[in-house]
């Protein structure tokens, strides 16, 4: 940018008429802001984390064992799969799009990944020669539209999903299973610049596009698997252990200290620059305090899972920080930083705040509405290995019944607004939370799937009215 | 006076069936007002747009600096120094003042924004303007006042280096004392060399801050005079009717002469 300078020469005095501009807040003040911003509808996360809490309360008072070590760690993995499916789709509801078929997209990933295990790399073989040439057509298709809009991420990863499925990689490399891990993010990559490409380019509503995708996918799941056939993974250990295995208990420390210490680090030294140099930033003990809170209760919760949860303590030792746990830190932390620090970000949020605007300040719209949905189908392509993994097998379902249900109902409740414009990373991680939670518990109460689809879309549509009401109230406030 | 910073030719646009701009020729010099005025549906947001990239124009020349130039998005008339205050504002609600201020043209690498200087020019600029009412820099615009809105608009445009700066109706949801503060800095825009388009429909604000007066009647250009040569009523009458005396449209007798 040539003229990024502010142009006409300030008046010396006129800072001073800016004065009630403050940057420095009192923890006092700061607390009033809150109250306010939640008075005028900003709730963010808040009512989830309330009903978090509260939820296992409840599930700790009715059943034993609810907060045990063992099913604390189960529910864990149980949920991460749609919980990261969740954190991409804050991507695409960012913008107040939808995608209906992150979670059949998630299980053709998922399909693809366990028959390359499953047939030793050879895709061609286990596909047949004329589903294997629809499928690399489709995979170039994806990557030539991806080079129509200009989604660079999106053409290479489509390509590199044509390399491997050409290639074929040998089935017991040790390597192996992270090439087929690696070729179900390609492939939910190239399933999301096809959609994208429908979405932003012929311009059909997203809704539309992704509910017949969501058909289209199930039928191709079903075609690569076929009809009451499953693909057993469970014997590869890499596969296995993403969603079973656990850290040892040094690495669970070194996790601790590495995640807590870099959280620290960027929100002090942030802070400290704000200070240094004049600007808005929140009262210093507010800072410390939440940088405390979450070292002290990631301290805690790695104590925690460092003990020996096995049900048999004396035959087996199950401990450590299972594997899901760094993995979906890994993903918030990404997800944040894109989205709170880089363009691209920033501009996610200005299309889906006033998409005009967004188009009058030169951001390419229709390219950003585009990569959401390439974002959204690869990360749902890491859930899908997740849930795979917690199965140890692909079977027909995969992806289907209330995967996506349950993704988006993990964003909405915890605070992304369907509306768009609204949301972070880490509303999927805590409305995740809540529904694993939800389930766990209430299959812990042995209540048949019946209550549980009923809880589950109660609380779901307890989130929605939260958002639509607290959505009225800030158009309300806000004149 | 030197010559235009930007003239628009002959310039048409029409919404399918719609004609909206017949012919228009519209000129803007460095270091004046140009009040651009019209009846509401007259065609003058067209023509703001037409020059700010958001619509194309369907026929015509537009020249910068004297040579002819095309701006076919946003960031063509940002490159060339044009700055737009829109009518409707297009802030994004959910963003801050800073963010919005910046939007599109962000500081910093696109991997790692530079908040820290995008924040201290917004507090200088917004400063400068002597906005009073806003809490902090950090507000998200959602709870802004309709002035307080405008003023971000305005500040948004006068933070950039620019050439020509066009305020479509900047002035229409301020109160008295912020009302003076934008027609101040309309002269101070224009003594600073800019080329200045306001867009009013008050016609004392024309007379008080224009050094020309542009009249815009059902899609055409019917006076492009200096504010000096005109009364009050002689430019309502252009206004309401498209002529007024020898100026405007040829009366149907006359032309035919
Ligand atoms: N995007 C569009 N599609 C179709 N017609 C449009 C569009 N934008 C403007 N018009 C039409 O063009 C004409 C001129 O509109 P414009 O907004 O330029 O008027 P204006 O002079 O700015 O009026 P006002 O004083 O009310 O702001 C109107 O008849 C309007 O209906
Ligand atoms: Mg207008």
């Amino acid at each position: 940018m040539p003229k990024a300078d502010p142009s006409p020469p300030r008046p010396v005095g006129a800072i001073s008429d800016f004065g009630i501009d403050t940057t420095v807040r009192t923890t006092r003040q700061a607390g009033q802001d809150y109250v306010a911003r939640l008075r005028g509808g900003e709730l963010g996360s808040l009512p989830a984390v309330l009903g978090l809490i509260a939820l296992v309360a409840v599930f700790w008072l009715l059943s034993d064992s609810f907060l045990t070590l063992d099913n604390t760690a189960n529910l864990l993995a149980q949920g991460a799969g749609k919980m990261i499916i969740a954190m991409g789709l804050v991507f695409v509801l960012l913008l107040g799009e939808i995608d209906l078929s992150a979670g059949t997209a998630s299980g053709v990933c998922a399909a693809v990944m366990a028959m390359h295990y499953v047939k030793a790399g050879n895709l061609l073989g286990g596909m047949g020669t004329t589903v294997f040439a629809v499928f690399a057509a489709g995979l170039l298709l994806a990557a030539l539209l991806a080079i129509i809009m200009r989604i660079w991420a999106g053409a290479a990863l489509s390509l590199l999903a044509v390399v491997i499925a050409a290639v074929g990689v040998p089935a017991n490399a040790w390597y192996s299973a992270w090439v087929e891990m690696l070729l179900a993010v390609c492939v939910g990559a190239a399933i999301g610049c096809l959609s994208g490409f429908l979405v932003s380019k012929i311009g059909m509503p997203s809704f539309v596009v992704t509910l017949a995708l969501f058909i289209a996918w199930q039928g191709v799941i079903l075609q690569l698997i076929g009809e009451g056939g499953v693909f057993g993974i469970g014997g590869q250990h890499v596969l296995f252990d993403v969603a079973n295995g656990s850290l040892s208990v040094n690495a669970s420390w070194a996790l601790f200290l590495i995640a807590a210490g870099g959280y620290a680090a960027v929100v002090l030294g942030e802070h400290r620059m704000r200070l240094r140099r004049g600007l808005v930033t929140a009262p210093t003990p507010v800072v410390f305090g939440k940088v405390g809170t979450v070292a002290v209760l990631g301290a805690l919760a790695t104590l925690a899972l460092t003990q020996n949860r096995s049900p048999n303590p004396d035959l087996v030792t199950i401990e450590g920080v299972p594997y899901v746990v760094p993995i979906v830190l890994a993903l918030l932390a990404a997800g944040s930083y894109v989205l709170n620090r880089t363009r691209y970000g920033r501009h996610i949020y200005a299309v889906g705040g006033n998409a005009e605007a967004a188009k009058r300040a030169g951001i390419n719209v229709s390219k950003i509405r585009a990569s959401v949905f390439v974002v959204s189908s690869a990360v749902a392509a890491v859930g899908a290995i997740v849930y795979s993994s917690k199965v140890g097998s692909v079977d027909p379902q995969a992806g289907g019944l209330n995967t996506l249900l349950f993704a988006v109902g993990a964003a909405v409740i915890g605070g992304t607004s369907l509306f768009g414009g609204r949301g972070k990373i880490s509303h999927a991680v805590i409305g995740g939370l809540v529904l694993a939670v939800v389930e766990n518990g209430l299959g812990l109460l042995h209540q048949p799937a019946a209550v549980v689809n009923i809880i589950t879309g109660l609380v779901l549509l307890l989130a929605a009215t939260v958002d639509a009401l607290s959505r009225r109230r800030s158009a309300t406030v806000g004149g | 006076m030197s010559e235009p910073i930007l003239r628009l030719t002959g310039v048409n646009k029409s919404f399918g069936p719609v004609h909206v701009l017949h012919d228009v020729d519209f000129a803007v010099w460095p270091g004046e007002v140009t009040a651009l005025v019209g009846d509401n549906g007259a065609g003058k947001s067209t023509l703001v747009k037409s020059v700010a990239g958001i619509h194309t124009a369907d026929s015509g020349l537009i020249e910068f600096r004297g040579k002819p130039v095309t701006v076919h998005s946003p960031r063509d008339a940002a490159d060339l120094g044009i700055e737009v205050v829109y009518q409707d504002l297009a802030l994004a609600d959910n963003l801050d003042i800073v963010q919005n201020m910046f939007l599109g043209r962000e500081r910093g690498t696109p991997w790692l924004l530079d908040e820290a200087s995008m924040e201290q020019a917004a507090r200088e600029t917004l400063a400068s303007l002597s906005v009073r009412t806003v809490k902090s820099v950090r507000t998200p615009v959602s709870a802004l006042s309709g002035g307080q809105r405008q003023t971000v608009a305005i500040a948004k445009a006068v933070l950039w280096d620019s050439n020509v700066v066009l305020l479509d109706e900047p002035t229409a949801a301020l109160g008295v004392a912020q009302t003076r503060q934008v027609l101040d800095l309309v002269r101070r825009l224009a003594e600073q060399g800019i080329g200045v388009v306001l867009i009013s429909h008050n016609m004392a604000d024309v007379f008080e801050v224009a050094d020309r007066i542009a009249v815009l009647y059902l899609g055409r250009m019917v006076a492009e005079v200096p504010t000096d040569e005109v009364t009050h009523s002689q430019v309502v009458e252009l206004i309401t009717a498209g002529r007024s005396g020898d100026l405007g449209l040829a009366r149907p007798e006359s032309a035919a002469i």
